[in-house]
């Protein structure tokens, strides 16, 4: 085949040649919440948007923006095993996620036959060489479906550049909503609940116990740690190189997820006008509509007997209602994460 | 997501619109959440009553 063909096959095999990656801060720039969280334990939004940390009796951890990254990027996430879990129980896991809306991903045509493969494409790094478990999971709307594949570390500390393809489901859909729709997983360590089934290794499933391989057990020793950015996901069964975009267009994607407002740049005050002679509202225009009402908190706010941080809230603005005619909130946050 | 306490809340200047809210203790921090089954939050409230592990108190 002629070079002009090969192009010509390789553009025609991909959906669009922009706005082709479907993660959202892939580059791990937008870290809203904070750079550094220590001793953690559970599942939770840390640090760096949209990526989820997920914990269950496995170690306890550090999770940070890094600027250790390979070249062409500056930002990575960093997961620090602070304390080890060498044994760990059938329950225990640790994993990186990342969730998309339903409603997104119907152009994957899943419960098809004309189902569109997908691939994911990420730069990781870690002390701890061997075999580790990438896994994607679907929803319907009642039933979870996953498909696995493993990938290898081959060097310690070296960025190493991997690509997986899934096959598209042909038989469940996905659930066509603003909910959780679709669910990636960098597995970091996994108990027999989830490994002692015959991996699925590129099959869906619904079975808990065929979802990870006989992998690596990061939490083991408090000398690993584990490294991930430039992930991207795209349509069809070749990786591009990354889509990289910049830091605003990011912040945009990320706020429809969780917004951080930065307030009087002294106090971090949002103020509330008065409502009457003993009220007041704060209310705040999110800067992009959120993906659902979300819920609010805060750092501070006006001493109130009265206070109601909810009921008047949509998807385009918070209105805090509290009896203060001084009222404020300091470092308002909204969540509509997945 | 560990929920130790729930109760409904109303609208504090209209309470006549009825439930508007759960103020829900989340890992550890006093939260009011959205009656958005959209809302990962409320969706875990409603959850956890289903399995018949938490208890959404009546409002005051």
């Amino acid at each position: 085949m002629s070079k002009a063909a090969e192009l010509a096959a390789l553009i025609g095999s991909q959906s669009s040649l922009s706005n082709r990656n479907l993660i959202i801060n892939g580059a791990m720039q937008v870290a809203q919440r904070g750079t550094s969280v220590t001793g953690i334990t559970s599942a939770q939004y840390h640090t760096v948007d949209r990526n989820k940390l997920q914990v269950n009796t496995a170690g306890t951890w550090t999770a940070a923006q890094s600027s250790t990254a390979p070249s062409g990027f500056t930002k990575s996430i960093k997961y620090d095993c602070t304390v080890a879990d060498a044994s760990l129980a059938s329950s225990d896991y640790v994993f990186n996620s990342y969730s998309l809306e339903g409603q997104d991903l119907q152009n994957l045509n899943y419960g098809t036959s004309s189902a569109k493969k997908i691939t994911v494409s990420f730069y990781v790094r870690s002390n701890k060489t061997g075999t580790y478990t990438f896994e994607v999971q679907t929803y319907d709307g009642s039933t979870y479906y996953r498909n696995g594949k493993t990938y290898t570390i081959d060097s310690a500390d070296t960025w190493e550049y991997k690509t997986i393809t899934i096959d598209g489901n042909t038989s469940n859909s996905i659930i066509d909503s603003n909910t959780e729709g679709m669910t990636l997983f960098w597995w970091l360590a996994a108990g027999t609940d989830f490994t002692s089934g015959t991996f699925n290794n590129g099959t869906w499933v619904t079975s808990n116990t065929e979802r990870v391989a006989n992998t690596v057990n990061l939490a083991d020793s408090t000398s690993n740690d584990w490294y991930i950015t430039g992930v991207q996901l795209e349509v069809g069964e070749q990786a591009t190189p990354f889509e990289h975009r910049s830091y605003g267009d990011e912040l945009a994607r990320c706020q429809r997820y969780y917004f951080k407002g930065e307030g009087d740049p002294s106090s971090r005050n949002y103020y509330g006008t008065v409502y009457s002679t003993t009220h007041g509202f704060v209310i705040i225009d999110f800067p992009v509509t959120m993906r659902a009402i979300p819920t609010i908190g805060y750092t501070a706010r006006a001493t109130s007997a009265d206070f109601d941080s909810t009921s008047y809230n949509s998807v385009d603005r918070m209105a805090i209602y509290m009896q203060s005619t001084s009222s404020y909130v300091t470092y308002p946050t909204a969540d509509a994460e997945l | 997501m560990n929920i130790t306490s729930a109760q409904y809340g109303t609208a504090e200047l209209e309470p006549e619109r009825g439930n508007t809210r759960v103020i829900a203790t989340i890992d550890g921090v006093e939260m009011q959440v959205p009656l958005d089954p959209a809302n990962r939050h409320y969706a875990e409230i409603l959850r956890q009553v289903d399995a018949g592990t938490l208890t959404i108190q009546d409002a005051d």
